[in-house]
């Protein structure tokens, strides 16, 4: 599986490889206000890229920029090599998907996937056989004489997919795609794009401010906040190492602990973070100095949670179970320390609810070893 | 349905009546058999025979035709171009004054905007004829066209024609292809008030018109002054049709227009 980040499949750690998509210093300013600051990035052919980001980050910015339809107030964007500067959006090998679909109202299902190919004056049998091949991929064949207010939103959706496609761009730009869907029909799509995008080679590039979207379909991630890039990475990395404190608190559910660090040894720290509590020792490839501010970033399902306190593990503080959060699956526990600080635990739930081994208000003990969490600077 | 009060029927019916029986009265006298105007002697419509007998009437309504077809023409290419280019252009240094500008001649007296056009046609010495006549109306109609236009515009998605780059589109191709098609019914209907405007013109015609160009209204005003004839009443009354079917078939238009837009905001709605 080329999209998820198997072993095979890793063009960013290879430095002969060119990147297809290079951006250079890229500003944009609209006005006085920057929505893209300085930003630098490369994508690898045949990627499934993800820019994950909240609202107003700049995402579409971006994507726009790479369409051809805003151009940087500073820096450069290449394609395959090539400086788009001067190239306006109907020379460039990219296709869009828009967040609105912008399919034509005036136009059939089957016209608006044409639309594109007779741009190009291809032949007239070919263009009809191009558009019957990406009908039956989206499953629209009954559909094509339909007109675009006739069809339900999945299907507008699926619609707009095929007519970006229908071009065979080198690269194919999704901004939201999936936005307006409900959570079956999203998820059941995720997996037909992660399937289209592997069958067709072709390179895409995704926003999204969903988290979980991001990780299911990306090759590797992007998670931007105003205007900059906070980390990119594959999505394991993402989750498992974050960068620093902003993409651990946007990825997933994670306990941040505020502390003072001080350097123990080979690769390793231990963080001073509340009265009366054993410091939290950590492994780190991090240069740090003695009584610097950090973040210990950790995961609830890395913390376990126990009534007798653990003697096998390197990390451990005893509190009160304040809230309980039932997932079906999982339940997180919030554990409340006695000096105020929250650490939330996650087990799974093997038992039926009445055998539940703990309840609000008890005594517990949180514990979780030296490798399971990160140490993050300010 | 709700009941009307015995005032909202009255002054519904007085007012009605203020405006269409004078047009009525016309449209009847135009079948009656006499030649005297206010003395009904049967019905008839020899009046209608006589006037496409006549030569004059013949060679204004030809004229007018001509004129209103023309001018609603350019007047629509030229007012479609400008509400694009306002709507499109976003914000820019004096926006308010140039959008301003469009719609003032909607408000400006016709004696002015006759009398001015006069002026310059003379300035440039342009003789007065058909063409005068075109530009003047071309100048007029276009401000309605262009409000017509652009109200459809504002409402218009942009990412269409984006998407229509998108997919190789040049802007223009994008623009004909695209934009036109949708706003169709907008610039049909623009067209056509163009065209009725100009068909009922008279004061701005009768500056620019000048003696080779006599349009039909011109013509009916000048023979009201000799007294007025049964064949007047019956040119009026083809004419009261033409422009009651122009204006019919633009509000038609219009109203098919406000459903497909609210269809279509419906639609992205549901997605
Ligand atoms: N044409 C524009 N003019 C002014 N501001 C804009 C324009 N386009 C985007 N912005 C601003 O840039 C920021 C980033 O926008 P956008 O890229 O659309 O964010 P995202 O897609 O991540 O939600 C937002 O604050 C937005 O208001
Ligand atoms: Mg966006």
């Amino acid at each position: 599986m080329a999209a998820n980040g198997a072993s095979v499949f890793a063009p960013w750690d290879d430095p002969d490889q060119t990147p297809l998509i290079r951006f250079e210093n890229v500003t944009k300013r609209f006005g006085d206000f920057t929505a893209i600051d300085n930003l630098s990035l490369d994508i690898y052919a045949r990627e499934f890229f993800a820019l994950l980001g909240p609202s107003g980050c700049g995402k579409t910015t971006m994507m726009r920029m790479l369409a051809g339809f805003e151009t940087p107030t500073e820096g450069k964007i290449y394609i395959g090599g090539q400086d788009m500067g001067p190239i306006a959006p109907n020379q460039r090998p990219v296709n869009m998907m828009f967040q609105s679909y912008a399919l034509f109202p005036h136009l059939s299902v089957y016209e608006n996937i044409a639309f594109g190919l007779r741009r190009d004056g291809q032949p007239k049998d070919k263009i009809e056989a191009r558009v019957e091949d990406m009908l039956r991929m989206v499953r629209l064949q009954k559909f094509a004489k339909r007109k675009p207010h006739q069809i339900s939103g999945g299907q507008r959706q699926r619609v707009a997919l095929a007519r970006s496609l229908a071009k065979e761009p080198k690269l194919l730009l999704l901004d939201e795609p999936l936005g307006a869907l409900d959570a079956k029909l999203r998820e059941d799509t995720q997996f037909e794009l992660m399937d289209i995008q592997e069958k067709t080679g072709t390179t895409f590039v995704i926003v999204t401010h969903d988290q979980e979207e991001a990780m299911t379909v990306a090759s590797r991630i992007a998670v931007m906040d105003e205007g900059r890039i906070m980390q990119v990475a594959t999505p394991d990395r993402i989750y498992e190492f974050p960068e620093n404190a902003y993409v651990a608190d946007f990825i997933g559910d994670v306990n941040l602990i505020e502390g003072t660090a001080t350097p123990s040894g080979e690769d390793e720290v231990t963080i001073t973070w509340a009265e009366n509590q054993q410091p939290i020792r950590a492994k780190t490839q991090r240069k740090l100095a003695t009584g610097q501010k950090v973040f210990y970033a950790i995961r609830p399902e890395k913390v376990g949670i126990s009534k007798e306190e653990p003697t096998d593990v390197v990390n451990k503080a005893k509190g009160r179970i304040l809230d309980i959060a039932y997932l079906g699956n999982l339940s997180t526990y919030h554990v409340q320390m006695p000096t105020g600080e929250i650490i939330k635990a996650q087990s799974a739930n093997t038992r039926r609810i009445a055998r539940r081994p703990f309840t609000w208000e008890e005594e517990v003990w949180v514990s979780w070893n030296g490798t399971g969490g990160s140490v993050l600077e300010d | 349905m709700r009941r009307f009060s015995w005032f909202n029927v009255t002054s519904l019916t007085l007012g009605f009546a203020f405006l269409y029986v004078p047009m009525l009265i016309l449209v009847i006298y135009s079948f009656n058999d006499s030649k005297l105007v206010t003395v009904w002697a049967g019905f008839s419509t020899k009046w209608y025979g006589e006037l496409f007998q006549n030569q004059a009437f013949l060679d204004a309504a030809w004229v007018t035709l001509r004129v209103a077809v023309m001018s609603s023409t350019i007047a629509t290419v030229l007012g479609t171009m400008a509400a694009y280019t306002m709507v499109r252009a976003g914000r820019f240094y004096g926006r308010t004054l140039f959008s301003g500008m469009i719609y003032a001649p909607l408000v400006m007296p016709e004696v002015i905007t006759g009398l001015s056009l006069l002026l310059l046609f003379i300035g440039i010495g342009l003789d007065r004829g058909v063409v005068t006549v075109v530009l003047a109306h071309t100048t007029f109609a276009m401000c309605y066209v262009s409000v017509v236009v652009s109200s459809r515009l504002v409402s218009f998605d942009k990412s269409l024609e984006e998407a229509a780059l998108d997919l190789g589109c040049t802007p223009f191709q994008a623009f004909r292809l695209v934009t036109l098609p949708i706003i169709a019914p907008a610039v049909i209907s623009g067209w056509l008030l163009a065209f009725t405007l100009s068909l009922d013109d008279l004061v701005i015609a009768s500056f620019t018109a000048g003696p080779s160009a006599t349009t039909l209204p011109i013509k009916i005003f000048s023979s009201v002054r000799l007294g007025v004839s049964p064949e007047i009443n019956a040119l009026s009354t083809i004419m009261i049709g033409i422009v009651a079917s122009g204006v019919i078939l633009f509000s038609l238009i219009s109203k098919r227009n406000i459903a497909r837009a609210e269809a279509d905001a419906r639609a992205a709605e549901r997605t």
